[in-house]
């Protein structure tokens, strides 16, 4: 017990900032159309894609001879970039549909 | 100054992405919400790559960094620009995929960081545990993100069929506990001896997503995609915890609370509890129910120009799009046929359900492709109003979102679906390829009423001919 209580102390800021996430993410978009359902899944899509970062943290890090953390990170990155880039491009797609007929 | 600095990139770019998925969430700014939470995004990253500091130690390895970015970059963009309009929704799945499989990676480069390196071995350092915690969570719930998108791609393109067995829930249900307790287990107990049991968790973990995905019906993939999006938030966050990143923190849990509201709205659209989508797998289950127990009538058919003659004279024509119109490409064609008809002095609107098509505004982002006007587009409340004052309604390729069993067959698998009552007007045109019932694999008592008369063909064509022939009327 008393780890779990020295651990949600030690972790505050960060359990702070999950909460208050969350309720923002539900108040965010709340009154979403559902025109937007598949636009905004997509723009979602793209922004989880901020875990790019943490791939290119394990890239950075990796010793110049640790092979496996190299290919690890190299593949991560990779795939990171697709989703970020990727899912930037095809909101941007979808959207611009909708902008023209205005 | 470097680390402060990087401080400041990661809250602009959290600040961005709260904005942005607001502005995402109304027409008027959604594109502009886009491109904000894209800037900051881009900010992210090169601060990252140039300021982020380890021990006072920066990161190195830059032209691998450089390279895994241009090549994702390239693949990302050629990906997003090629992919027609139709496969709009795999794409997602594929790329959110990505991105599951992207945190999976991480997870599986830290287990190995956290370790003490005994040759061969791994072993704990002191209070390590909150760090393999989090490994384990960023781990399974990225692989099952990982593995799941990959399976809905595949079934929204066709080429993994459904696939279920009996008993199913209960031996997923066993998969995601093993991968759980093992995971608990090696939080505890991790030693040289046993650390490989993380590659077991691993592999449950992407059997799990496999399994879970396969069973459901390939019209509830959007929220299934949905939902597996919302996973790869909260994996996004783990990597969060890991690196005490904010940005990261921030973005993903973001992405997580709003993707499950999100999948609860679409459920919602279907007039569907989130649990019926997971659980019932529509597709399998509807077909031994139903589509047998009626007996049916037989339709009639109607030439390409009475066709044309009855939308040719008519006050108001709606047209009802659906899936059929999407695997047509037939959306061009059908913007030229409302033109030509209004030049007639035809009063012509679309009636676009929620669900129609195979994602959640499917048919406004196509129509919108044609330069369909936005003031032609009706949502489901608006057009069933107009329904009852409308000479012809149009029915291209849509077939579930137009069963009338929606409303008056307790037994039908989609009874309480919100549906488009067309049958309200006074004629009514359904165009399909053939009497093969849609997505829901039930048959449509639509099509045997009096009112309705069957066109059928691939959408395009049909509407190619029909433009002809109202041209030589």
């Amino acid at each position: 017990m008393e780890t779990i209580f020295n651990w949600i102390s030690s972790n505050q800021q960060m359990i702070y900032i999950v909460i208050l996430m969350i309720f923002l993410g539900v108040e965010v978009i709340g009154r979403v159309p559902s025109v937007l359902h598949t636009p905004l899944m997509s723009g979602a899509n793209a922004i989880h894609g901020v875990v790019i970062i943490g791939a290119i943290i394990v890239m950075g890090k990796a010793e110049s001879d640790n092979y496996l953390a190299l290919t690890l990170g190299f593949l991560a990155v990779v795939l990171g970039t697709i989703n970020v880039v990727g899912g930037f491009v095809v909101t941007d797609r979808m959207l611009e549909m909708f902008k023209k007929k205005k | 100054m470097g680390i402060s600095l990087l401080t400041i990139c990661y809250l602009i770019a959290s600040v961005t992405f709260i904005l942005g998925l607001k502005m995402l969430s109304n027409p008027a700014s959604a594109r502009k919400g886009n491109l904000i939470a894209a800037a900051g995004m881009t900010i992210a990253i090169i601060g990252t790559i140039f300021l982020y500091e380890d021990n006072a130690e920066k990161l190195h390895n830059h032209a691998w960094i450089f390279g895994g970015i241009f090549i994702g970059g390239v693949v990302g963009t050629l990906a997003a620009k090629k992919v027609k309009m139709t496969a709009m929704p795999e794409m997602v799945s594929l790329f959110n995929g990505m991105g599951g499989a992207c945190a999976a990676l991480i997870s599986i480069s830290e287990f190995h960081n956290l370790g003490i390196n005994t040759t061969p071995g791994w072993e704990m350092p002191d209070g390590g545990q909150t760090k393999l915690l989090i490994i384990f969570l960023g781990l399974i719930i990225g692989s099952v993100s990982f593995a799941g998108s990959i399976i809905a791609w595949g079934k929204l393109n066709g080429r993994i069929k459904d696939f279920a067995f009996t008993g199913q829930q209960i031996f997923n249900i066993i998969l995601l506990l093993v991968a759980v307790s093992i995971a608990a287990y090696l939080i505890f107990n991790i030693s040289d001896t046993n650390y490989y049991l993380f590659y077991v968790v691993l592999a449950v973990a992407i059997s799990y997503g496999i399994l879970f995905v396969f069973p459901i019906g390939g019209a509830d993939m959007p929220v299934v995609i949905s939902l597996l999006n919302s996973f790869t938030g909260v994996a996004a966050a783990c990597g969060g915890f890991l690196y005490d990143n904010k940005a990261m923190l921030t973005g993903g849990i973001l992405v997580g609370s709003a993707g499950t509201l999100l999948t609860i709205l679409m459920c919602k659209a279907m007039n569907r509890s989130l649990a019926n989508v997971l659980i019932g797998s529509f597709g399998g289950s509807a077909k031994t129910t139903s589509g047998t127990t009626k007996e049916q009538g037989a339709y009639k058919e109607i030439s390409l120009s009475d066709a044309a003659m009855v939308m040719t004279y008519a006050h108001k024509v709606m047209i009802v799009p659906g899936y059929g119109l999407a695997v047509a490409q037939a959306q061009h064609a059908c913007h030229e046929l409302e033109k030509l008809l209004t030049e007639k002095g035809v009063e012509v609107k679309y009636a676009i359900h929620p669900v129609a098509g195979r994602m959640p505004g499917h048919m406004n982002v196509l129509l919108a492709e044609a330069d369909v006007s936005y003031d032609n587009l009706l949502e489901m409340e608006q057009a069933n109003e107009e329904f009852p004052t409308t000479d012809v309604v149009l029915v291209l390729g849509a077939n579930d979102v137009v069963n009338p069993a929606a409303k008056t067959d307790p037994s039908s698998p989609i009874y309480g679906m919100p549906i488009l009552d067309v049958e309200l007007a006074k004629t009514c045109i359904v165009n399909k390829r053939s009497m093969k019932p849609g997505y829901a694999g039930i048959e449509n008592d639509l099509f045997f009423q009096p009112k309705t008369s069957m066109l059928f063909g691939d959408a395009k064509k049909v509407l190619q001919d029909l433009i002809g022939e109202i041209k030589n009327l």
